[in-house]
């Protein structure tokens, strides 16, 4: 698969996760939640930029899970319920969140 | 917990020059679902897995290393490191890196843990399955 992105062509593996997570930029971001039918609001961008710091600490997508548990910490109960996240992202936080980040799919997700 | 078995990981090789460090973690990360006791062992030359500071630009692969510091959030607490296989390597528990969790009343501990030879293979014997990378 690929992203056509002010003129590039950007690749993605088979399900949409870019290949060179390096190319990633809010805007691809952008295009690529519209791909997903999601529109991003402030709180789509509060977790799709917590995974990414999660990424460059830790260098792994974090599970579902393990998203959930880290979440609560930083933005406490309201904003890491499974059905808060769910909302967000109807076809899966993990799956869905990444994919807008730029990372690869979670480790620990099949 | 009554049905979970125990896992133990043996991790025997360096880190990069082959993939064997890398499959051990990815199974330990996808295991953990299953919420069975899980614990790592490092051993031989898996000891440099967790030394700190790894570099690994020159050589062009993934630095993966800080993914051990995000075993605890896997509830993956328990990393045994044979103190022979350090000092065998000129190295001592203050070139690893820290990896920690969370314990019952939220402050983060170490989950390294340093057992000799004799105490390795007691844990070994104690469990159910045995993985080896």
């Amino acid at each position: 698969m690929t992203y056509h992105f002010n003129g590039m062509d950007i690749a993605s593996d088979e399900e949409g996760y870019l290949t060179d997570l390096s190319l990633w930029n809010p805007d691809l971001a952008l295009l690529i939640a519209k791909d997903e039918k999601i529109e991003m609001s402030p709180e789509h961008w509060e977790v799709v930029n917590f995974l990414r710091e999660y990424y460059d600490e830790y260098q792994i997508a974090p599970a579902i899970r393990v998203l959930t548990k880290a979440l609560k910490k930083k933005l406490g109960e309201e904003k890491s319920s499974n059905k808060y996240l769910y909302e967000l992202f109807p076809y899966g936080p993990a799956k869905q969140a990444c994919k807008i980040a730029g990372l690869p799919k979670p480790t620990g997700c099949v | 917990m009554s049905d979970s078995k125990r896992f133990l990981y043996v991790n025997r090789k360096a880190p990069h020059g082959t993939v064997y460090a890398l499959e051990s973690l990815e199974v330990v990360l996808i295991g953990a679902a299953f919420e069975q006791d899980v614990s790592l062992a490092f051993l031989d030359d898996g000891v440099f897995q967790l030394v700190k500071r790894q570099v690994t630009t020159g050589i062009g692969v993934k630095n993966f290393a800080p993914t051990y510091r995000a075993l605890g959030d896997y509830d993956v607490k328990k990393l045994f490191v044979e103190r022979e296989s350090l000092e065998e390597r000129g190295l001592t528990e203050d070139d690893l890196m820290e990896v920690t969790h969370e314990n019952d009343d939220e402050e983060d501990v170490s989950s390294i843990e340093i057992v000799d030879r004799a105490r390795m293979a007691e844990i070994m014997a104690a469990q159910d399955v045995v993985l080896s990378f």
